[in-house]
C-alpha cells in the first residue's frame, strides 16, 4: 500500500459535498479580530455599503475605542470611472493616517465588489509604499465573499505578509494562527519550561514585528484555516509539524508533542511537564464532562474550527457526532484531527443550508453549533444551540481553556435545565 | 469612494429584507455572493426573532462568474417557491450581484411562475436601507394591486351608512423602532374613536391583506420613510386620504386625533377631553407626561441642553416633545435620513439650528461634541457617542440594538408612547437635587465629574477619560495663537468648577470676552465678567 492509499484508507467514509445556499460570513470578518489583535495596524476594506453593514453587524456590538477599521465605500462615480480609484484611496489613506499617526501597516481589504469590477488593490497598495514608506507599509489581501470563507480572511491577510518576513536560517518553532494574548503568553511559558525554542508567534502583537523565516523554521499551526499561509512559509522552507490542534487536553498535549520532537525532548521532560497541566485541564473539563458525555451533536459549516472541536467533544468529552460540516476540507491542514476522528463520522464539505437543517430537523441533535441566523429559529424549534462565533472569539486553545472550552459547549444545556418554563 | 466607520443604514437589499421579514407568505430571493447571509443575524439576534427570514440566497462564488450565474438564480427561485410555497415572491440583488447584470426580474418573469413576482431595483451604489425597505413596500403594493386600480379620475365610493370607518396602518417593519408596540397603542387609540383597522402593513400583513388596502377609507402614514411613497400611491390611484401627523409626543398625537377624526368623519372632542393634558388627578387620563413635565420635580429640566439625532420622524417629534413638553434646549438636531432632508431643515429652523444632514458618524460625533449637551437622544450609534464624550442618552430611533427591543409593551407613539418618553429620557439624568449637590460641593472626592449619577451603575454613567473631555473642551484645530488671552491659574481652577458638560463653552465663551476686549490674562474676575456678560 503506497502512503496515499494508506492515507485514503485512514479517512472517514462520508464525506458529503454540497452546493447551494451558504449561510457562513465572508473573510471580511476576520477583521473584527485582527484589529484588535495587530495594535499597529488599520484595515481599509475596499467595498460597498454591504461590508461596512457585515462588519459591525458582525462584530455583534460597536467597538467603544474607534475601531481601527473602515470601510471605503464605492459609490456610482467610482463604478462609472468618474474617479479614479487610485487618487480615492490615495485621499482617503493620507486622511486616515493624519488621524491615526500610531499606525504603521495599512491592509487595503478587497471586496467581492472590488474584486468583480477588477479593481487592483495589489498596484494600489505599490502606489502607496511609493508614497509612504517607511513610515507605514500597504499591504493588500481580499477578503471577499466571492473567494473566502469567514475565516479564511486571516490566512489572507497573513498570506500577504510572507513574502514581507525576513529571511533566517536559524532553527526555530513558528506558532502560525492568530491566537488571544492570554494564550499566547501561557504557550509560551510550556514552551519554555519544555525547552523548545525560540518560539515566535504569527501574526505577532504588532504587524511590523514580523518573524523571520527559513530552512530551520518548524511550522506548528494554531488555527486550521490558514493553509495558504503555510503553503507560502514552507514555499520559503519552512517545515510543517503535523499535529492536532491544540484543543483539549489532548489536543493541546499532541500539539506540544510535535514541537517536543522536533527539538528531540527526553520523554521524561516532556511528560513531566505536560502530565501536570494536562491533569488540571481534565479537573477544569470534568464538570463539563458529566453533562455532555452520550449527548449528540451536530456541527453546522462555520469557522473551519469544526473538525477539531469535533474531534475534542467525541474524545474528551464524550460527545457523539451526528455530522460535521465544515465550509470547505483542507486535507493538508487537518490530516492529524482526521486520523482521531471516530470512523463512521458523517463529515460534510460546503453548504446547502434547508437540506442540511432538514438533517437536523430528522436527528434532533442535543446541541448544534451553529451561526447567529440560524441560533434562535432553532432554539424556537426547540433543538439546543451554540452559536459558533463565540469559539472565534474566546480564547479556547491550550490547557488552561479547556475548562473554558468544555463549558462553551455545555451552558446551552445547562441553561435548558436551569429555566423553569 | 466615502470613507465609513459605521454606517447608520445597511445597503438597500436589506431595507427589502425587512419588509420581506416583516410579512406572511411573502419571499424574497436574492442574488448574492456568500457572506451576504449576515443580514440574517440582525433579525433574529436584533429582533430576536424566532424564525428565520424568508429570503433565499444565490451564494454565487467567483468561479460561478465566467460561467452561468443566471442559471443559479433560476434555480435557487424555483427551489424557494416549491418549499416555502410563498404567495408573492420577490427578486432583487444586494450590491455584487448588481455589477454582474443578470436581470433577475426578467429572469424570474420569464419562468412562468403562478404567483405574483415583484422584481426589485435596488441601486446599492447610490441608495441606502430605508429607500429599499420604501420601495420595496411600494412595488409590492402596486403588483399586488395593479388589476384593482380604478379609471383614473373615477370617484370614491362613499363609505355605506352604519359602517365604522377604517383606516390601514402603513409603514411599520422588522427592526424599526418600536413598531411592534406602536401598532398596538394607535390600533388601541383608534378603537377609541370608532375608527377600525383594516390592515396592519407590512408588519404582519400577508398578501391577501395586501390586496385588501383598498377596503379601508383612508390611509395612516405611520413611518414615512417606509410608508409615504406607498401611502402618497394610494392616494393617487385610489383616492385615499392619507395622514401628515406622526403621533409621537402628546402635542402630536392629540394633533393626530384631529387629523384622523376629520379623515374618517368621526368628533375628536370625547377622546380629547378624556385625555385632559396635565390632568392633576391621578388615573383621570391615560397621558401622564403632561403633569409629570409640570410638576415641581421636573424643575430642574429646564434648559437641558439636547442633541438630537435619528431618523428624521423620530428626530422631529423628538425635538417637538423636547422643546414643548419637556422644557428642554435643543441644541442640535440631525438626520442620516437625506430623503427627509427638507423636512428636518424646516424643524431646526423653528429652534434656531442648522440641521445636520449627514451619515458620517464622525461629524454626528464632531457635532455633538461641539453642542455640548447634557442629554443625547438619537441611534445606537449615538449611544456610543454619548458614552465616548461621558453623556447621557436616550435611543429614540432606528438603528437600533438589542436592548431597543424590550420585552416589556413599550410604544414610542401614542399617549402611553409619551409616558414611556419622559421616563427613558429623564432616567439618565442627574436628578434635580443631587445636580445642585454636586454643583454646591464639587471638590467633594465623591462628588466629582466623573462620579456617575448615584442611581446609574457604573458602567452606564461613566464619564469619559480625561483625553476624550479635553476633546469637548478644547477644539484641536485652534491652537493657541500669539497675543490669546493665557489663562491665570486661579482662572483655570475656577474653569475647573463649571460642570463638565458646559465647560467647554464656557472656556470658549470666555477667549472670545477676553480676545474681543484685548486682554493678556483670563482672571477668575474675567470667567465671572464673561459669564455675566454672555447671560445677557
Amino acid at each position: 500500500m503506497n502512503d496515499l492509499a494508506a492515507a485514503a484508507s485512514r479517512l472517514p467514509p462520508v464525506v458529503l459535498r454540497e452546493r447551494g445556499q451558504r449561510e457562513v460570513f465572508c473573510g471580511l470578518t476576520g477583521i473584527v479580530w485582527l484589529h484588535r489583535k495587530l495594535q499597529d495596524a488599520f484595515f481599509l476594506v475596499v467595498g460597498s455599503r454591504t461590508c461596512a453593514h457585515l462588519i459591525q453587524s458582525a462584530a455583534g456590538v460597536m467597538i467603544f475605542a474607534e475601531p481601527r477599521f473602515a470601510t471605503a465605500i464605492l459609490t456610482d462615480r467610482d463604478l462609472a470611472g468618474l474617479a479614479d480609484a487610485g487618487d480615492e484611496l490615495e485621499r482617503h489613506c493620507v486622511r486616515l493616517l493624519e488621524r491615526r499617526p500610531n499606525i504603521s501597516t495599512l491592509f487595503l481589504v478587497g471586496s467581492c465588489p472590488s474584486e468583480v469590477i477588477k479593481l487592483d488593490l495589489g498596484k494600489a497598495a505599490e502606489r502607496l509604499n511609493a508614497k509612504l514608506l517607511p513610515n507605514v507599509r500597504v499591504v493588500a489581501y481580499s477578503g471577499s465573499g466571492i473567494e473566502t470563507t469567514f475565516t479564511q480572511g486571516e490566512d489572507n491577510a497573513l498570506r500577504a505578509m510572507v513574502p514581507l518576513m525576513p529571511a533566517s536560517t536559524e532553527k526555530q518553532l513558528l506558532v502560525v494562527g492568530c491566537v488571544a494574548d492570554i494564550v499566547e503568553d501561557q504557550l509560551r511559558r510550556a514552551f519554555e519550561a519544555l525547552g523548545v525554542g525560540p518560539v515566535h508567534f504569527f501574526p505577532a502583537r504588532r504587524a511590523t514585528d514580523l518573524p523571520a523565516v527559513g530552512p530551520g523554521t518548524q511550522l506548528l499551526l494554531a488555527q486550521p484555516f490558514n493553509g495558504e499561509t503555510v503553503r507560502a512559509l514552507v514555499a520559503r522552507g519552512a517545515t510543517l509539524l503535523e499535529a492536532p490542534y491544540p484543543f483539549g487536553a489532548e489536543g493541546t498535549t499532541a500539539w506540544l508533542q510535535a514541537a517536543a520532537d522536533a527539538w528531540e525532548i527526553p520523554a521524561s521532560h516532556f511528560q513531566a511537564v505536560t502530565q501536570p497541566l494536562a491533569e488540571r485541564a481534565r479537573t477544569a473539563m470534568a464538570h463539563a464532562r458529566t453533562r455532555l458525555a452520550g449527548k449528540r451533536v451536530f456541527f453546522m459549516p462555520d469557522s473551519q474550527l469544526e473538525i477539531p472541536l469535533a474531534r475534542f467533544l467525541h474524545r474528551e468529552l464524550g460527545m457523539s457526532l451526528l455530522e460535521v460540516g465544515t465550509p470547505y476540507l483542507d486535507r493538508q491542514m487537518v490530516s492529524a484531527e482526521l486520523e482521531l476522528m471516530p470512523p463512521d463520522v458523517t463529515l460534510s464539505e460546503g453548504q446547502h443550508v434547508e437540506r442540511q437543517l432538514e438533517r437536523v430537523r430528522a436527528s434532533r441533535p442535543d446541541l448544534t453549533v451553529c451561526g447567529l441566523g440560524l441560533a434562535n429559529p432553532l432554539e424556537a424549534e426547540g433543538l439546543a444551540t451554540k452559536w459558533s462565533i463565540e469559539l472565534v472569539f474566546t480564547p479556547i486553545h491550550g490547557y488552561d481553556q479547556a475548562g473554558d472550552l468544555a463549558g462553551i459547549f455545555a451552558r446551552p444545556l445547562e441553561r435548558r435545565e436551569r429555566l423553569g418554563l | 469612494m466615502q470613507l465609513t466607520l459605521w454606517t447608520y443604514e445597511g445597503p438597500p437589499h436589506v431595507g427589502a429584507m425587512r419588509v420581506a421579514t416583516s410579512m406572511n407568505d411573502v419571499h424574497l430571493v436574492l442574488h448574492a455572493p456568500q457572506g451576504d447571509t449576515y443580514a440574517d443575524l440582525l433579525f433574529t439576534m436584533i429582533d430576536r426573532r424566532s424564525a428565520r427570514p424568508p429570503v433565499s440566497y444565490t451564494t454565487f462564488q467567483a468561479r460561478d462568474l465566467g460561467g452561468d450565474t443566471a442559471n443559479l438564480v433560476t434555480s435557487a427561485i424555483r427551489e424557494a417557491v416549491d418549499r416555502f410555497q410563498p404567495k408573492a415572491l420577490l427578486v432583487g440583488e444586494s450590491c455584487t450581484a448588481e455589477l454582474i447584470q443578470d436581470q433577475c426580474g426578467a429572469l424570474a418573469r420569464g419562468m412562468g411562475l403562478t404567483l405574483p413576482v415583484i422584481p426589485l431595483e435596488l441601486p446599492a451604489y447610490s441608495k441606502k436601507e430605508n429607500w429599499g425597505a420604501a420601495e420595496t413596500f411600494y412595488h409590492l403594493v402596486r403588483g399586488l394591486l395593479a388589476d384593482r386600480v380604478p379609471a383614473p379620475g373615477a370617484a370614491r365610493e362613499p363609505r355605506p351608512a352604519g359602517r365604522r370607518p377604517r383606516a390601514n396602518l402603513l409603514g411599520p417593519t422588522a427592526l424599526g423602532f418600536r413598531c411592534r408596540d406602536d401598532v398596538e397603542e394607535i390600533a388601541r387609540l383608534l378603537a377609541r374613536m370608532g375608527i377600525e383597522v383594516n390592515v396592519v402593513a407590512p408588519l404582519g400583513a400577508s398578501p391577501d391583506d395586501i390586496r385588501r388596502l383598498p377596503e379601508a377609507d383612508f390611509n395612516i402614514d405611520l413611518y414615512p420613510e417606509v410608508s409615504r411613497t406607498t401611502a402618497a400611491w394610494l392616494e393617487r390611484a385610489f383616492a385615499m386620504p392619507r395622514t401628515h401627523v406622526v403621533p409621537m409626543g402628546v402635542g402630536a398625537t392629540r394633533d393626530f386625533i384631529r387629523e384622523v377624526a376629520t379623515l374618517a368623519g368621526v368628533d375628536a372632542a370625547p377622546v380629547l377631553a378624556a385625555e385632559k393634558a396635565g390632568d392633576r388627578a391621578q388615573h383621570a387620563s391615560a397621558s401622564r407626561a403632561p403633569w409629570y413635565a409640570q410638576s415641581v420635580d421636573s424643575t430642574y429640566l429646564t434648559g437641558k441642553r439636547v442633541f438630537i439625532f435619528g431618523d428624521a420622524t423620530h428626530a422631529i417629534a423628538a425635538a417637538r416633545i423636547a422643546s414643548e413638553e419637556m422644557g428642554f434646549t435643543v441644541v442640535g438636531l440631525g438626520t442620516y435620513s437625506r430623503e427627509f432632508a427638507r423636512d428636518v431643515r424646516e424643524a431646526a429652523q423653528r429652534y434656531g439650528l442648522e440641521a445636520l444632514i449627514t451619515d458620517d458618524y464622525l461629524d454626528v460625533e464632531r457635532a455633538v461634541a461641539e453642542a455640548a449637551p447634557e442629554l443625547v437622544l438619537g441611534t445606537q450609534m449615538e449611544r456610543h457617542i454619548a458614552k465616548r464624550l461621558g453623556v447621557a442618552c436616550a435611543v429614540i430611533s432606528a438603528p437600533i440594538h438589542v436592548q431597543d427591543v424590550p420585552a416589556r409593551y413599550s410604544p414610542a407613539f401614542g399617549f402611553e408612547g409619551a409616558n414611556g418618553l419622559f421616563d427613558a429620557w429623564v432616567h439618565p439624568l442627574v436628578m434635580g437635587l443631587e445636580e445642585h449637590l454636586l454643583q454646591m460641593f464639587r471638590d467633594d472626592f465623591e462628588f466629582h465629574d466623573g462620579a456617575a449619577a448615584s442611581h446609574l451603575p457604573r458602567s452606564g454613567g461613566q464619564r469619559a477619560p480625561e483625553g476624550n473631555v479635553a476633546v469637548l473642551e478644547r477644539p484641536v484645530e485652534s491652537p493657541a495663537a500669539a497675543g490669546d488671552p493665557v489663562w491665570t491659574p486661579d482662572g483655570e481652577k475656577e474653569l475647573g468648577k463649571i460642570p463638565f458638560f458646559v465647560r467647554g463653552k464656557a472656556r470658549r465663551n470666555t477667549e472670545r470676552f477676553a480676545r474681543e476686549r484685548g486682554l493678556a490674562q483670563i482672571s477668575v474676575e474675567t470667567l465671572y465678567d464673561a459669564k455675566a456678560h454672555f447671560s445677557r
